[in-house]
């Protein structure tokens, strides 16, 4: 079960990891929906591109950029956060969707906690895969913590101040009235 | 100053619910020590020594006398009765239960306050400087940007999990009094020559383990857009700075290690993008912030009012209060105030709850209700009538908050050191005591002039010990005693300069003594007006490092140290008194 656009759906994809023995080039990347490393994406760039079912994910120190010419073709791309505390897929998700004009879903992967979702919610990602060994139910509520925000991300992409009237001190007294 | 709005109270009630509800799942459980950390981080939660710890933004330093009464009121229901100013013009509250904080968070919120990212990898409480708005040599206001950078850095999504901590500083006077080159990113705001703001914006300063002064990154950045500048920088810290070893993880490392010219091409490049775009401020929100720091009523006085000279004559002591901690205003017959909380005998930065309430009404009454906190630990009180600074200083001296030491040798910066800090090699407070105590006396520490003593515990420099004249470092604990690094030649503002080490470290009691020599030396050495930093980098280190180790001053007879022999520090047991 993943997060998607704000509710708990099931998740047909499932995502390939490199174990130690395995080579970007030599892994078999089976039949199905999966999304596989970027690396392997590259490695294996001729047969996986005749497939619709491949997704792509990234590292935190692989860049949007890596994927500039290959954006528009993928449904699903994900990024992996090693640990919570990781924060370059944050910057990564901004610039694909900000700057590289992704559409498709956008995917958390990883270390994935109820207390990130808002803020990855904010850069761009519409999906969320938490940590397996939690609540899925109250990694959505995390979703939810603000009903405001004050500055420009992906979503909103308009700052508090261009999407309002505030009103400045004309109306208001001071704090020691 | 600036009042919240039903954004502001909403985003900062939700902070509340959403904080009770993490300690809620601490306490059950359900969340791990581990994940809890950065979550109670994130809001100014420490564990440390003997309690938990909650740091108070105290965005800018500015504060109300309401605000200020919450943080008595706070003392005295949560905590032993006092807290601890800071030099990132926030509060400490030091011996907290976890059980209490979201209560005290809810309290907070009752008065605009927060402790939002007071600590994490994250930006920082913005901080400026404690005269804005108030200063003669001002150029620009920064308060309003520093609101506008407060909000903007207020749960950003994209740079709440940095690298490392992320600290800005912004002033906007001809001196900067912000220490804008020891900050991660530091912002002069000022005008071109065609009378337009904008910010110099200075990249890769901080301090810590390895103390770098920053570096020109843009001469001007057009105001309308300081936060897409600023974004773009702390994007390609987010893309680059080095996540692999925690003490090479700042800001500061990355511009080093690209060299500023490459680290500003990536900005740019950046930037390029983000130009013009819906980040870009406007006039409208500019003003509108800006409204909320518009000149309060001043009244039409006389710059010059006979009865201070009159009484001035009288006494000494408040002659001595007048030219120490009393400053000019950019108004004619307002002066600006500084509380000294550095009395000697009182740990630097502590203030009681009485003496919060002291303040606060100090500030009702003289003051149109408002107060500053200062990066060097002491109170402001910005807009007095020079008419009412006789029965100010009176009243204010009966809560012992007009020692006359600002800017002299006894109004001593210090971190909490190993009283309370899980990182510290040493004691900062007791040290910081027993050296006021030895130079207590005013007419030497006048005659010493103007010149700072900055003490950490660590590494670290909570205490900025790299930009004071005299900067002490905690090294070790060793055969039963402490040890300290004494550098000089440091310095902030305008002419900031980062300390050298005069050589090996001293023990507790030997360095009361240390900083008497350093004064000798300079008191030999000095050309007329000179300050210490003056004669310091005039002559160089070498006189100093002479006098100080040329014999074994613990032979010596009249030791200033003597006379104030400290017991070794009890490490099993933390050393503690609340006061002393
Ligand atoms: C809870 C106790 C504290 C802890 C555990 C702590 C920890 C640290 C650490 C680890 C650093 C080094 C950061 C780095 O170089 O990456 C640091 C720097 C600093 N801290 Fe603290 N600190 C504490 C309290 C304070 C207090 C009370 C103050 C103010 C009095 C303060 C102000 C600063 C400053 C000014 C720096 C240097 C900033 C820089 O490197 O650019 N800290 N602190
Ligand atoms: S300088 Fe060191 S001892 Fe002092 S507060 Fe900072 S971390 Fe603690």
């Amino acid at each position: 079960m993943i997060i998607k656009n704000k509710t708990i759906v099931a998740d047909d994809w499932t995502v390939l990891r490199l174990q130690e023995h395995d080579t970007a080039e030599d892994i078999i990347v089976s039949v199905g929906k999966v999304i596989v490393p970027l690396k392997v994406w590259r490695a294996q760039h001729e047969t996986l591109q005749q497939r619709k079912d491949i997704g792509v994910w990234l590292t935190s120190d692989e860049r949007a950029e890596d994927l500039k010419d290959d954006v528009q073709k993928f449904s699903v791309i994900a990024i992996d956060f090693p640990k919570f505390s990781d924060g370059r897929g944050y910057s990564i998700a901004y610039n694909l969707r900000a700057r590289l004009g992704y559409k498709g879903e956008l995917r958390a992967i990883g270390d994935v906690l109820r207390d990130q979702l808002f803020y990855m919610h904010r850069v761009g990602f519409d999906a969320f895969a938490p940590r397996p060994d939690r609540k899925i139910e109250d990694a959505l509520k995390g979703l939810s913590d603000f009903s405001e925000v004050y500055q420009t991300s992906f979503n909103p992409i308009l700052p508090l101040f261009r999407r309002t009237q505030r009103k400045g001190n004309s109306t208001v007294g001071t704090l020691n009235d | 100053m600036y009042r919240y709005d039903e954004y502001d109270q909403q985003i900062v009630n939700e902070r509340v619910m959403q904080y009770r509800d993490q300690v809620r799942r601490r306490l059950s459980g359900e969340l791990s020590e581990e994940e809890f950390l950065p979550l109670r981080l994130q809001n100014g939660l420490y564990m440390q020594i003997h309690a938990y710890m909650l740091r108070i933004a105290v965005p800018y330093g500015l504060i109300s006398s309401k605000q200020m009464r919450m943080f008595a009121h706070i003392a005295r229901k949560y905590d032993r009765g006092y807290g601890h100013f800071t030099t990132r013009q926030n509060i400490q509250f030091n011996w907290l239960k976890l059980e209490d904080t979201p209560d005290i968070l809810a309290d907070l919120a009752s008065v605009e306050m927060h402790a939002i990212q007071t600590s994490g990898n994250c930006v920082r409480n913005i901080t400026s400087d404690e005269f804005a708005g108030v200063a003669q040599d001002e150029v620009v206001d920064p308060r309003p940007y520093a609101e506008i950078l407060r909000q903007w850095s207020t749960f950003h999504p994209e740079f709440a999990y940095l690298p490392r901590k992320f600290k800005i500083a912004i002033s906007g006077g001809k001196e900067d009094r912000a220490a804008i080159y020891a900050h991660d990113i530091g912002l002069a705001v000022t005008k071109n020559a065609q009378g337009e703001i904008g910010f110099r914006v200075l990249v890769g300063g901080g301090l810590g383990r390895t103390p770098i002064i920053g570096s020109e990154i843009c001469e001007f950045v057009p105001w309308q857009h300081i936060l897409t500048y600023v974004e773009s920088i702390l994007r390609v810290y987010n893309e680059y700075g080095r996540r692999d070893n925690k003490f090479k993880a700042r800001i500061k490392i990355l511009v080093k290690a690209l060299g500023i010219d490459e680290f500003k091409r990536r900005v740019e490049a950046d930037w390029a993008d983000l130009k013009d775009g819906p980040g870009t401020l406007t006039i409208e929100e500019v003003d509108r912030v800006a409204s909320f720091f518009s000149d309060p009523f001043y009244e039409t006085l006389p710059d010059h009012d006979s009865k201070l000279n009159e009484f001035k004559a009288d006494s000494r002591s408040f002659s001595n209060w007048l030219s120490r901690n009393v400053r000019p205003h950019r108004i004619p017959g307002y002066a600006i105030v500084v509380l000294s909380l550095k009395k000697p005998g009182n740990a630097p930065g502590d203030a009681t709850a009485e003496q919060m309430e002291a303040v606060a009404d100090l500030a009702d009454r003289y003051s149109f209700g408002e107060l500053r906190i200062t990066h060097k630990q002491n109170l402001v009180l910005a807009d007095v009538r020079q008419k009412d600074l006789i029965r100010l200083w009176q009243e204010a001296a009966e809560h012992e908050l007009t020692t006359p030491n600002i800017g002299m040798l006894t109004d001593i910066i210090s971190c909490p050191g190993a009283e309370f800090c899980t990182l510290a090699n040493a004691r900062s407070i007791p040290l910081a005591k027993v050296i006021a105590e030895c130079f207590e006396d005013l007419d030497y520490q006048h005659d010493i002039g103007e010149i700072t003593l900055n003490i950490s515990g660590c590494v670290n420099a909570c205490g900025q010990h790299h930009i004071g004249n005299i900067g002490i470092t905690g090294v070790e604990k060793k055969d039963h005693d402490e040890w300290y690094q004494v550098s000089i030649g440091g310095s902030e503002g305008n002419d900031s300069s980062i300390s050298k080490i005069i050589g090996p470290s001293f023990t507790f009691n030997q360095v009361p003594e240390v900083i008497e020599r350093l004064i000798h030396v300079y008191l030999r050495e000095r050309m007329e007006t000179e300050r210490f930093i003056e004669t310091v980098r005039r002559i160089g280190h070498a006189p100093f490092k002479e006098h100080v180790y040329a014999t074994d001053f613990m032979a010596q007879e009249e030791k200033v140290a003597d006379k104030h022999i400290v017991e070794p520090a009890q490490y099993e047991v933390p050393y503690y008194s609340p006061r002393f």
